[in-house]
């Protein structure tokens, strides 16, 4: 009996992988899709004011929880500052990560970002429902969310879902 | 036309295949010996359409045949020749094309090399490799020719990712499907040997070389790789724990038990079922790291572009190699009887203990890797599973490991006395303690339980090594009659135990006393790191091939002496538009000076990120020894003997481990 036992595991695991196949690993999972922004009240990098959910209205942006401690966020960095060249307005979100740390690593690559809000502890990260980051959010002109980018974002994810999604906004 | 050609190859190839695996399993089932021969032959034409048609493609680079799609989609006319050929492999079809390449060769020297062993034997090899031959190809021609044109065709390529355009990514992927590849040859073996009922000593020394061929240029492919993402990167790292670099590790990890525990089949007839399965699992690794990479199943940093319709037949793929083999196992493995009983004190106890912790490690790192994964499919949402974990199961994993290992060589076979192996390794146990304690203030200048702990296991991983051979040497009249003594295995056993133990010093410090200092500097100003000044002299504008960079010139002194004269890049590739840091080093085994070029300020200051990293040539050295003890090992003379192929086993336990 017990050579069966690799081939028992072989078939769980074939199955997992199978039901891995029909999910994209990258694609929205989350509940918040079609919600307003989850409320947060944060202090923001180098800015005296506070930033809340209500200065995301008015206009379509990104939100992109990003940290320096995080590989991902490197792979994206290059695409976010040539979409922040072009005019798309970006909020980071400073995800568990220490003021003087974020500065630094903005220093060193570019900053992309609008504005800086600092989630130190994470917990807006909690409410927003971020896994991991990166995570990009796209928010139209009324604060709520219409897609959401699991892992960095992509050339591809701009041009085919999320520019279309910015540009459907603004007509 | 020549793309046409290669295309055409593959087609044949594919046939050939077919050929291979029906005709000689016809023959073992039948007996007939002419049927049985056709494996060979068609092996080797197989082979030789492969290489024919991996040389069209090569061609298509070459001569930048942009009409081509997957050419203009990894080439540029401005992209200098040799990364014109290494492009070839710089993308999915063609990474599979060098692969079906690499599977070919083997079985190629499967066919060449396997003359002497009984005829059924080879010819269940050969149709297995056959087997998983018309997988390969079939996927290519099926999901991903990599010969398909396309029209208009494009004034220029959009070229190679600028990430691949680095020496160490020339030769990293060759090696490293050489070894997952080479895994495919001892799972053939092993299904030859459930198939025919007869697994004995000679089986597992036709194996043996093969297993380590393998398992060496997988060692090399790693190495390699770390190597690349260290000085490619830019952030000074060396191991990620990335879904990718995970898929290949796990096979290493199995690689690694199976060579054990091959050695324990050959020498005392025990373990064999428990081989068979690590052949099969090591090479279903390899294949679920081709599935892990492919399909894009999990997020990973180094993911080549992806698509479902791959991942759907690489799954069918799995689950037909991998059912049928698992349930052959199933069928037939109860039969295989051990020739004895297993003393736990003894050299193949502690081999199977060695086995256990590194099948544990893999087992560690496939649940971590693929742990996302299960919890997204039971739509418990979705995590990832960072560093942290796999520090913290893995470090404690190996550790014991390393004390086993020392043990295990200075410990005969059948059965050994405690008190005895005690006596032989108080030397080599109390210096390594001494060493230690001292070595860490010399090296890093501090001591701390962490570095001690590690420095310890290297020290005693070496210090053993080099006591057993001293050991067998000593045994001999003279010195050059006893060096000349030692077989080969056994400097390939010592070498790649060296290997480890220079590779666990190195990760030891390298990840304890590294220093990092990001500073903002104008030309003509310096900043000070662990006791190095740091002149940045300027920042020239550099035009190469197909970038342009701001090319740093970075003087290092200490005590006023200038030290070494660094050129951190960074590039912006034109066709891409994209940016890569090119970090500068200076190397030498007791640490690196790292400089990597941040951003530019209105002003012209730079920002630069400067490490100091002490030993980190020592992790890719110790990959480098355990590659050429793994090359020392396989080409041992007892396995070319002609007689020796077919001889019982012998009972002299010190010839090889």
């Amino acid at each position: 009996m017990r050579f069966l036992i690799p081939a028992a595991l072989l078939v769980v695991l074939l199955v997992f992988l199978g039901i891995g196949l029909t999910r994209d690993p990258r694609e929205v999972p989350s509940p918040l899709v079609g919600k307003p922004a989850p409320a947060f009240d944060l202090a923001l990098l180098g800015e005296p004011q506070r930033y809340t959910q209500d200065d995301l209205k008015g206009r379509p942006v990104l939100v992109n929880f990003w940290a320096s401690w995080c590989a991902g966020c490197r792979v994206e960095h290059p695409l976010l500052v040539k979409l922040a060249g072009e005019g798309v307005e970006i909020i980071g979100m400073d995800y568990k990560d220490t003021d003087e740390a974020a500065r630094q690593w903005l220093q060193r690559h570019g900053n992309p970002y609008r504005r800086v809000v600092l989630d130190a502890q994470g917990t807006a990260g909690l409410d927003w429902g971020v896994y991991g980051v990166p995570e990009t959010f796209v928010l139209d002109a009324n604060g709520t969310i219409v897609y959401k980018q699991i892992g960095p974002m992509t050339e591809q994810a701009w041009t085919e879902k999320i520019r279309p999604l910015l540009q459907g906004q603004k007509s | 036309m020549i793309p046409e050609i290669g295309h055409f190859l593959l087609i044949v190839a594919l046939g050939v295949a077919v050929l291979q695996f029906l005709v000689p399993s016809w023959g073992v089932w039948k007996r007939d010996a002419r049927a049985m021969a056709v494996g060979q032959s068609a092996a080797q034409v197989q082979f030789a359409l492969v290489f024919l048609s991996y040389l069209c493609l090569t061609w298509a680079f070459v001569q930048k045949d942009f009409s081509v799609t997957y050419v203009a989609a990894n080439s540029h006319s401005d992209l200098p020749l040799i990364y014109r050929i290494s492009a070839v492999w710089g993308a999915h079809e063609g990474s599979l094309l060098l692969w079906m390449l690499m599977l070919s060769g083997w079985t190629g020297a499967v066919s060449v090399f396997n003359r002497r062993l009984p005829a059924d034997i080879t010819a269940t090899t050969l149709a297995v490799l056959g087997a998983i031959s018309i997988g390969f190809l079939s996927f290519m021609l099926l999901t991903s020719n990599p010969f398909d044109r396309h029209f208009p065709v494009p004034a220029d390529g959009k070229d190679l990712n600028p990430l691949l355009q680095d020496p160490g990514l020339i030769i990293h992927p060759p090696m490293l499907y050489m070894g997952y590849v080479g895994f495919s040859v001892a799972f053939a073996f092993a299904i030859a040997a459930l198939v025919s009922g007869r697994l004995d000593g000679a089986w597992a020394r036709w194996t043996r070389p093969w297993t380590t061929t393998a398992w060496l240029f997988l060692t090399m492919g790693i190495t390699l790789g770390s190597w690349w993402a260290y000085h490619e990167l830019g952030w000074g790292g060396w191991w990620f724990w990335d879904p990718v670099e995970n898929a290949s590790f796990m096979p290493w990890l199995v690689g690694t038990a199976l060579i054990h525990s091959l050695a324990v089949t050959e020498k005392r007839g025990l373990l064999k079922s428990w081989t068979v399965l690590l052949a099969i699992i090591a090479f279903s690794l390899s294949l679920l790291g081709t599935f892990l990479v492919r399909s894009g199943v999990l997020v990973s940093v180094h993911a080549f572009a992806t698509d479902p319709a791959r991942g759907v037949y690489i799954l069918g793929f799995l689950a037909v190699v991998l059912g049928s083999a698992f349930s052959l196992y199933a069928w037939r493995a109860p039969k295989l009887k051990s020739e004895g009983d297993l003393a736990f004190f003894s050299r193949e106890g502690l081999l199977l203990l060695n086995n256990v912790f590194l099948v544990v490690a893999a087992a560690a790192v496939f649940l971590g890797t693929l742990y996302p994964l299960f919890v997204d499919a039971l739509g418990m949402g979705k995590i990832s599973v960072g560093p942290p974990y796999f520090n913290a199961v893995f470090i404690p994993l190996t550790a014991p490991l390393a004390v086993v290992l020392g043990l295990g060589m200075a410990v005969g076979w059948k059965r050994a006395k405690f008190k005895e192996v005690v006596r032989q390794l108080r030397w080599p146990a109390a210096l390594a303690v001494v060493l230690a304690i001292v070595l860490p203030f010399l090296w890093v200048d501090g001591n701390s339980f962490a570095v001690f702990g590690g420095v310890l296991l290297g020290c005693w991983v070496l210090l053993t090594s080099v006591h057993d051979l001293w050991g067998r040497v000593r045994a001999k009249r003279s010195l050059l009659n006893g060096l000349s003594s030692v077989p080969r295995s056994v400097w390939g056993m010592t070498m790649a135990h060296i290997g480890l133990g220079v590779w666990v010093l190195g990760v030891a410090f390298v990840s304890l006393y590294s220093v990092e200092r990001d500073v903002r500097l104008a030309p003509g100003e310096s900043a000070e790191l662990h006791g190095y000044q740091y002149f940045l002299r300027g920042v020239e504008p550099v035009r190469g091939p197909n970038y342009d960079a701001d090319r740093g010139t970075v003087e290092v002194t200490r005590d006023g002496t200038s030290i070494t004269i660094l050129h951190p890049e960074k590039r912006l590739y034109r066709a891409q538009q994209s940016v890569m840091t090119e970090a500068a080093v200076d190397e030498s085994p007791i640490r690196d000076l790292y400089v990597a070029l941040g951003e530019p300020f209105d002003n012209g200051d730079w920002s630069l990120r400067m490490y100091y990293k002490p030993a980190m040539q020592l992790v890719w050295w110790g990959g480098f020894i355990m590659f050429f003890g793994g090359i020392l090992a396989a080409s041992d003379r007892r396995y070319r003997l002609a007689k020796l192929a077919q001889a019982p086993v012998e009972a002299d336990g010190k010839v090889s481990a």
